[in-house]
């Protein structure tokens, strides 16, 4: 199992293995949107919260494509799942890589892309605690789906289809938490929630993510 | 122990192709699978090595003491072979891959990226996975396939070894490798009757 994230992390950081390109999707975005929207400090505060997380997600979704279907190409799919690995481990760790060469960078890049959109002071905190929280459940939540759509070729865009709607919920709770804490009003609800979809996602979406992987490898 | 497959039916896209398949691989033997193309060989391994659920039938003995090796060689053009091969051999719980790199001459490769090989050199690499799992069972889909003359010579010692410390291996190739201890055993007559599929069989 180490030895598959240790791997994964290895070709995501080589050359073409996409480390970087949710990162740097984040930041277009970010970057991006003040020229959009114009120099109005006052709006751009009150919006920075959901544009940061749209971003995130957006970012998520950007790549999770990649997840199996590489190793779907290269037969190596085959071989793990005759490996003595169980295939929910294998993909709890595949959605565990995801995550880290996806959803921390984006984590960690929040607070200094929240000053291009005027974040108020009260927001860093909570803009990353709600992200920290929210962004296991997009690469799990996206694993299942990269996971449905692998035997496809060029299945982005029905995955992007299938993905979206579970996002939903997610970002929903998540800006919220954001958007509260910017504001200074309490954010437990919204952040009980959040917490509670993370954790359900990474309970029980490995058991479906690895079924539907057993029967597209017929 | 022996794997042995007990009027098995294997399917291909919900399509039974072969039925009533019988065979018994002792620890030490080889069994090399014959038949047209689309006689259902692949299928027939795949089935065996548990990544199909068998149409009828059973399989026994091939929990966990299986290695497969498939069409494709399962390899990661940005690592080296060496880092490929010691992927492979962490995730059988094992280290060495000393003996894979020697047996199957990639010693002189072992630092180049896999991206850079020659189609031979990388389906050396493929079968050289099998020795570092360790498995007692090898399946091999096509191992011949884009090797060379001295390449396959070197892949008969390897099996020859590997079925003298009491493996065993089974095999669809239409090359003779000159193993003594090698069956044949051609699929055509188990060729399956045109019938129905019960059911949808994806959620079975």
């Amino acid at each position: 199992m180490i030895a598959l994230l240790m791997r994964d992390l290895r070709l995501a950081v080589r050359a073409g293995g996409g480390f970087g390109l949710g990162l740097a999707f984040f930041l277009i975005v970010t970057v991006l949107v003040p020229f959009g929207v114009g120099p109005e400090n006052e709006l751009l505060s009150k919006i920075a919260p959901g544009v940061l997380w749209i971003g995130a997600l957006l970012a998520c979704l950007l790549s999770l494509d990649r997840i199996f279907a590489l190793d779907w190409e290269d037969g190596s799919l085959d071989l793990l799942a005759t490996a003595p690995l169980p295939m929910e481990g294998i993909v709890s760790i595949k959605a565990l890589a995801h995550w880290i060469t996806t959803g921390l960078p984006l984590v960690l890049a929040a607070p200094a892309l929240g000053v291009l959109l005027s974040l108020p002071p009260t927001g860093y905190l909570w803009v990353v605690v709600s992200l920290l929280l929210g962004t296991p459940a997009l690469s799990v939540i996206g694993t299942f789906g990269a996971a449905l759509t692998v035997s496809l070729k060029r299945g982005g865009l029905l995955m992007s289809l299938l993905v979206l709607p579970l996002y939903v919920p997610t970002l929903i709770f998540g800006a919220e938490v954001a958007r509260r804490g910017a504001m200074g009003l309490t954010v437990e609800t919204p952040l009980l929630m959040l917490a509670g979809i993370s954790f359900g996602a990474i309970a029980l979406l490995p058991f479906a993510s690895a079924a539907v992987l057993r029967i597209n490898l017929r | 122990m022996e794997l042995s497959v007990k009027n098995l039916a294997v399917a291909r896209g919900g399509v039974p192709v072969l039925e009533g398949v019988n065979f018994a691989l002792r620890a030490g033997r080889a069994l090399v699978l014959r038949g047209p193309n689309g006689a259902g060989k692949t299928t027939l391994l795949r089935t065996i090595a548990g990544l199909q659920p068998a149409f009828e039938g059973e399989v026994q003995g091939a929990e966990d003491r299986i290695a497969y090796a498939g069409h494709s060689d399962g390899i990661k053009a940005m690592l080296s072979v060496a880092e490929n091969l010691r992927f492979w051999a962490q995730v059988f719980n094992r280290s060495e891959i000393d003996g894979a790199l020697d047996g199957f001459n990639l010693r002189d490769l072992e630092d180049r990226n896999a991206g850079s090989l020659s189609a031979g050199q990388k389906r050396r690499l493929g079968l050289a996975r099998l020795m570092v799992s360790g498995r007692q069972v090898w399946i091999l889909d096509e191992p011949t396939v884009s090797l060379d003359a001295a390449s396959v010579a070197l892949f008969a010692e390897a099996v020859r070894r590997h079925l003298a410390e009491g493996g065993s291996a089974l095999m669809a190739t239409h090359i003779d490798l000159g193993l003594d201890e090698a069956e044949v055993f051609d699929v055509s007559p188990y060729r399956a009757k045109p019938r129905v599929s019960a059911a949808d069989e994806a959620f079975l």
